[in-house]
């Protein structure tokens, strides 16, 4: 478990990001904040289109040239020196990536080179961060592949198209890790991977962190994923973080109607579940999004002030923050017997 | 005795790439009853897509039968063709590619009442599109009838798709992940609409997913085949399998799913695979295709002979299983991992 009280590494204040097109701007991003602490594992959950990617490639600073940052600050603290990562320069930003935080993107198994061993690839990555010592490279990247369960020696002398789907994931991953980042960020880590792999995937991204003490910030669409691997789970809708907190407050104590609507969506193994009910409607247009709380449109307990006023994303209710004029509905309802 | 709609009978299927025969399904051998909830399951490549386009004569099986309402399709001609055509319907997979896109709802709704004469004048076919719209709620109709399919959302299109094949008012359906594309919050909305589709137009639905959650969800008074690298390796009732799975890859999937609750999933015990290496269909290994990576692997017999899905002695009546040692009665017994 990652410590409390330690101070994060990772500080997201007031983000905001639109895109510009020609239909109009996208507001992708609407005043996201959070902290990452170290050794946490931070699960951003929320459907297609809601911002996700766009929050983690601000973090990385490997926004499309359409982007623009509207507000907000992303401060990084390594040890005692603190960075606006808003503010680095080219040069530092190269160093940034892959030292200080490494991202492992949606459909990453083809961001391998198909010509160059694996090996290469490793000496590469090392190389061009200033690491010379071939020998120290592969005795590094070689306890890395044994940690990600894959046949060191094997898979450290094969060329991509020799590697399955999931061993090519979990190669990716030791790769990210090698210069010892502290925070690995995952955009749909498991998406699209077959439940076995899946399952390898999520085994071995735990013991990854339980030894090498890194921050995670991951994406998805699957809350299965988050209730699985996160310590804090942040919900995403259109664009807005609408609830926050500790991974068991966020399931089983849900405030945002929002959250608790994904959560009586997904049917789970056992038991018919006839409560299960599908959220009316769809995500809005991030163009012309709502006024007031973006999700009124598909919530059943608006009022005339959701229409009118954006609520806060505030702990007055309850165990966390959530963005809800009307929480205390939502509590009320639930202990009513379904 | 339950009636079969459906039947497969040792149906094979195979490609050719170049010089290569890849072996897609092999053995295949169901039965669909009249409008009970059966769900094919297992992971992406297994043939779940292949076997779903062979139940609609989209594809021909490079060997064995399928049988409609007790006939051999390959016997069909003409008006009999037609009607078995009409009859059984897919909805596929990608509801994005799946719809023309210079076509409105309308014209997507049409077209197939006036190609197969089913409409009664202009007016009788928008009649028909109205109603059709109206039982997969896309309502109020005039506010969708005139859109393209950009201007829909995923679940909108989801629903233009499932119109679209009750245009022909077919008594049989095979739905192939037609709701995983489709974003969570919305789903499970599809998936009862399916449901109650059922009841209202008494047509039999074939689900296809690789998601045993909303399998279970939906086949829960009825039954799961699953697949496994081109062939059925365990079929019966839904809460058996759930409760109680025979088969070996039945059980690591089952134990392998993380849940939406983060105390049952983080407590939950995962059977290790003894490889998790997947094997190509062109190099499939001999006897049971799971014997590389199952931990229940027997030595000799395995790997040797391939295993036919029959029903266990004293299990589930319903219940079929493909796996040596259990049709053997042996008991299992787990590899250190
Ligand atoms: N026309 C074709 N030519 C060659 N191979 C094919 C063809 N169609 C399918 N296959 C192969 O047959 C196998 C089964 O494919 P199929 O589409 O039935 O899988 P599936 O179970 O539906 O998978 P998914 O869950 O990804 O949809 C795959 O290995 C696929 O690559
Ligand atoms: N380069 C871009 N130009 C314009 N709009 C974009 C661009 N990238 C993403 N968007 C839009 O921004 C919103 C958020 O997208 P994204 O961050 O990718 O969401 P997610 O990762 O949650 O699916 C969506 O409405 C998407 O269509
Ligand atoms: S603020 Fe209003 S509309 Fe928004 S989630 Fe809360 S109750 Fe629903
Ligand atoms: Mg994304
Ligand atoms: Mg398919």
């Amino acid at each position: 478990m990652f410590d409390q009280q330690r101070e994060a590494v990772l500080r997201v204040e007031d983000l905001s990001i639109i895109y510009r097109t020609k239909r109009g701007d996208v507001k992708a991003t609407s005043r996201v904040s959070f902290d990452l602490r170290p050794g946490e594992a931070l699960a951003l959950i929320g459907e297609s289109g809601s911002g996700k990617t766009t929050i983690s490639l601000a973090l990385i600073r490997k926004l499309p040239k359409n982007a623009v940052v509207t507000s907000g600050n992303i401060t990084y603290r390594r040890d005692d020196s603190v960075q606006d990562l808003l503010k680095l320069s080219n040069r530092q930003l190269r160093a940034f990536r892959w030292k200080d935080c490494a991202m492992v993107f949606q459909g990453a198994q083809n961001a391998f080179n198909p010509v160059l061993k694996i090996r290469r690839q490793f000496e590469d990555t090392a190389q061009s961060h200033g690491w010379t010592d071939k020998t120290a490279i592969r005795e590094r990247a070689l306890n890395l592949l044994e940690l990600v369960r894959l046949d060191p020696e094997r898979v450290y002398d094969s060329y991509p198209h020799e590697l399955s789907g999931g061993m090519k994931q979990r190669t990716l991953l030791a790769l990210g890790v090698l210069l010892n980042p502290q925070i690995v960020i995952l955009d749909e880590p498991t998406t699209a991977l077959d439940i076995l792999t899946q399952r390898a995937i999520i085994d071995v991204l735990n013991d990854m962190q339980r030894q090498l003490h890194f921050s995670i910030i991951f994406i998805s669409h699957d809350l299965s994923l988050a209730a699985e691997m996160a310590d804090t789970v942040a919900t995403v809708y259109a664009g807005e973080i609408v609830e926050i907190g500790p991974v068991n407050d966020i399931f089983y104590r849900s405030l945002h109607p929002y959250t608790y609507g994904l959560l009586t969506s997904v049917p789970t193994l056992e038991h018919m579940q006839d409560h299960l009910q599908s959220i009316p409607g769809s995500p809005p247009n991030l163009i012309d999004p709502p006024a007031g709380c973006k999700f009124h449109p598909r919530c059943a307990f608006a009022t005339d002030a959701c229409h009118k006023d954006s609520p806060p994303l505030a702990l007055d209710i309850g165990t966390h923050p959530a963005a809800c004029w009307h929480k205390d509905r939502l509590l009320e309802s639930r202990k009513e017997p379904v | 005795m339950p009636q079969p709609i459906l039947e497969l009978k040792q149906v094979y299927r195979s490609f050719k790439r170049g010089r290569e025969v890849i072996p897609v399904l092999q053995d295949i051998n169901f039965s669909v009853n009249k409008l009970e909830f059966l769900c094919l399951v297992g992971e992406s490549g297994c043939g779940k897509t292949t076997t779903g386009k062979i139940i609609c004569d989209l594809l021909p099986p490079s060997s064995g039968a399928i049988e409609f309402e007790g006939v051999d399709i390959a016997a069909l001609r003409g008006a009999d063709y037609k009607r078995f055509r009409r009859s059984v319907q897919i909805i596929h997979q990608d509801p994005y590619a799946s719809l023309n896109p210079t076509h409105t709802v309308y014209d997507m709704l049409s077209y197939p009442l006036l190609t197969h004469g089913l409409g009664n004048g202009r007016r009788g076919v928008r009649q028909r599109v109205q109603e059709l719209m109206d039982l997969v709620d896309l309502t109020p109709v005039e506010d969708f009838i005139d859109k393209y399919p950009h201007q829909l959302s995923g679940g909108q299109r989801q629903r233009v798709s499932i119109a679209r094949a009750l245009t022909t008012e077919p008594s049989l359906i095979v739905a192939d992940e037609s709701v995983s594309m489709v974003d969570v919050s919305i789903r499970i909305g599809l998936l009862q609409m399916m449901m109650d589709l059922r009841d209202r137009l008494g047509v039999t639905i074939v689900f296809i997913t690789h998601d045993l959650a909303l399998a279970k969800y939906f086949a829960w008074e009825g039954r799961i085949g699953v697949m496994y690298l081109g062939r059925l390796v365990e079929l019966g009732r839904t809460q058996e399998i759930i409760r109680n799975p025979q088969h070996p890859y039945t059980k690591v999937l089952l134990s392998a799913i993380p849940e939406p609750d983060p105390e049952k999933t983080r407590s939950k015990e995962h059977i290790q695979l003894r490889s998790e290496d997947i094997p190509r269909l062109t190099e499939l290994p001999p006897g049971c295709s799971f014997h590389p990576r199952c931990p229940w692997y027997v030595e000799g017999v395995c790997d040797d002979v391939v295993p036919q899905l029959v029903s266990l002695a004293g299990a589930d009546s319903e219940s079929e299983v493909a796996c040596i040692p259990l049709e053997r009665g042996q008991e299992l017994v787990l590899h250190d991992a």
